[in-house]
């Protein structure tokens, strides 16, 4: 088992950076609570799973990762920061005008950011093309993980994705649906009923597996697993809390665009350095 | 590729669709990278023969348009270049955010066939019917937009997109039995517009189909005795601004088009000479806006106004006016 307690250290961090940047966003706000649910799992994927040098993203035998959730940026950019891939100068762009790191990712190819998303339900197939295309390559050791969100399965593409990539038995893709059961407007139970995900998954022809996804164990566990002898596309249910780590964030659907004024911003401070 | 009478008179037996699939054979000793995407037209796009001879260069992926254009991106990215095919409406309107985004935004430089566009398989109703995918497509940017007037032209265009890097989307129209325009081979070149015939009276500016019935239109204009002059404008992104700026000496501008009258060539004609001090004025023939019925494509041809005889007698009447 890899060394846990350096994932555990680097996931505290991006979920305080996550606040700082939201705080230094000022009022307009940003995507905070969708990007502190997934802080644990980028943490493990980008520390402990993925094969890149940081110094060369764009190296052939790299594993490629897309986030279609683009919401989410700002906690890969935190990851991708606190591994000393993105710089201190990247990261005082965050949110400026004209900046390339903004709310949702700008494909950036000697970064590593891999796609330019935000539009939601793209991702799974632009994985499903690059994973295609890796085993054109005869690149049988890279892999492509996507990291899409619950809600993000109200989109139709998605299911086209789905499909083909079990048709074209891509075993070198790997999604991570990042479970917050939450969505823009409330509870996805609310919105829109999913029924099972799993069973939809499972019966398009992945092979399943879920995590409790603030575990770093558990996600490295799971993930390394999953990579073992992979003969289909798979999935992965990370199970997580939206906004987690901030009490007052945690589960509410009106912090996926949030704003961290003085008062709030010292409050999850307070509790962020209580954990 | 040898473009003699022979292949002229296939290709235009085939129809601009199924010409896609004779042409695709040559993708690969242009680009050995090249990759062919249909979505459940393998057959509509001639392609049965490109998919035997070249299968690990072709993927069906079903009839999921979106999730065709997001594939052909991830193959972009990794350095291939893909060719994707459906129908015209459902490779334009059904993807559009698809086309956006990764063609456009992050510019992969995806082809995009659209097959049987305009009236061509109206006979299946306005769903297939296909009278905005230029005006969709050319207002992202990035975008080369192509609408060959034949089937000589279609292979000519395919050929210099396999042999070009952006994002790309190429519109075919007419059905089968279409009538030809280049009775042989001629030069090509994506953003410059080709001038058919000179003439002082009149400038047409036609594209697709339309090249072949203002041809037409002008014959008989001309036995009125109007002198017209006619340009094939198969490039509609980027437009060729000097062969615009060369129709404007004429008393009157025509631009004809298989698409609707709102935000296809005409507009792209008009915004451009919107500046210009001196310009004639401008009659934008094209589908009215509105759906029609299902029918035959000669038939819709006409119920829309756009044979020949209709554009000579829509020109002639304005002319009148000048």
């Amino acid at each position: 088992m890899a060394d846990m307690m350096k994932t555990k250290e680097l996931a505290r961090k991006v979920r305080r950076d996550i606040v700082d940047l939201t705080y230094q966003a000022g009022t307009n706000g940003t995507h905070i609570g969708g990007s502190l649910s997934i802080v644990e799992v980028l943490s493990v994927l980008y520390n402990d799973i993925m094969k890149f040098n940081k110094n060369d993203m764009t190296d052939e035998s790299r594993d490629r990762f897309i986030i279609s959730k683009g919401h989410g940026a700002m906690a890969q950019y935190a990851v991708m920061h606190r591994i000393g891939i993105l710089s201190d100068e990247d990261m005082a762009t965050f949110k400026k005008d004209g900046s390339s790191f903004s709310t949702h990712p700008y494909m950036n190819v000697r970064k590593g950011i891999e796609f330019s998303t935000g539009s939601l339900g793209h991702g799974l197939s632009l994985g499903v093309g690059s994973a295609l295309a890796l085993k054109k390559k005869k690149n049988l050791t890279s892999k492509v993980f996507v990291m899409m969100g619950d809600g993000e399965c109200d989109e139709g593409s998605i299911w086209e994705a789905a499909m083909s990539a079990a048709n074209f038995k891509l075993d070198n893709l790997i999604l991570i649906i990042d479970k917050n059961r939450l969505q823009l407007d409330g509870f996805i139970e609310d919105i829109m009923k999913q029924g099972s995900l799993e069973n939809k998954w499972k019966s398009f022809g992945w092979d399943i597996c879920e995590c409790d996804g603030h575990n770093v164990e558990d996600v490295y566990k799971t993930m390394s697993d999953a990579l073992k002898n992979q003969k289909q596309p798979t999935v992965i249910f990370a199970h997580t809390i939206k906004g987690k780590g901030v009490s007052f964030i945690e589960n509410q659907y009106n912090w996926h665009i949030g704003v961290l004024n003085d008062e709030l911003y010292k409050k999850a401070v307070q509790e962020l350095e209580v954990q | 590729m040898e473009l003699n009478r022979q292949t002229i008179r296939t290709y235009s037996l085939l129809g601009s669709h199924r010409t896609f699939g004779q042409v695709a054979l040559e993708f690969p000793k242009i680009d050995d990278k090249i990759v062919v995407l249909a979505a459940d037209q393998c057959s509509p796009a001639g392609l049965e023969y490109f998919r035997d001879q070249y299968s690990d260069k072709y993927y069906n992926v079903g009839i999921a348009e979106q999730n065709m254009i997001g594939i052909a991106a991830g193959l972009a990215k990794e350095g291939f270049k893909p060719f994707v095919t459906a129908q015209a409406t459902f490779s334009t309107t059904r993807c559009y955010d698809q086309i956006k985004i990764n063609m456009g935004y992050m510019g992969f430089g995806i082809k995009v066939v659209g097959l049987s566009a305009g009236l061509a398989i109206g006979q299946y109703g306005a769903t297939h019917m296909s009278m905005e995918d230029i005006a969709l497509t050319r207002a992202i940017p990035n975008m080369v937009v192509l609408s060959p007037a034949d089937c000589t032209e279609t292979a000519k265009a395919l050929i210099a997109a396999a042999k070009d890097d952006r994002p790309t989307y190429i519109r075919l129209s007419g059905w089968m039995n279409n009538p030809i325009v280049y009775k042989e081979d001629y030069n090509f070149e994506i953003g410059k517009a080709i001038t058919m015939q000179e003439g002082a009276d009149i400038a047409i500016i036609a594209t697709g189909t339309m090249v072949y019935n203002s041809m037409k239109a002008s014959k008989i204009l001309e036995e009125r005795g109007l002198s017209v002059k006619v340009v094939n404008m198969h490039t509609i992104k980027p437009l060729d601004k000097n062969a615009i700026k060369d129709c404007c000496d004429a008393k009157l501008l025509v631009t004809v088009e298989e698409h609707s009258v709102i935000g296809g060539l005409g507009s792209a004609v008009a915004e451009e000479i919107s500046l210009y001090n001196k310009k004639p004025k401008q009659l934008i023939l094209g589908i009215e806006d509105y759906y029609v019925k299902p029918g035959e494509y000669n038939y819709l041809v006409k119920r829309v106004g756009l044979t020949s005889n209709q554009i000579a007698e829509k020109i002639f009447e304005t002319y009148k006016g000048v």
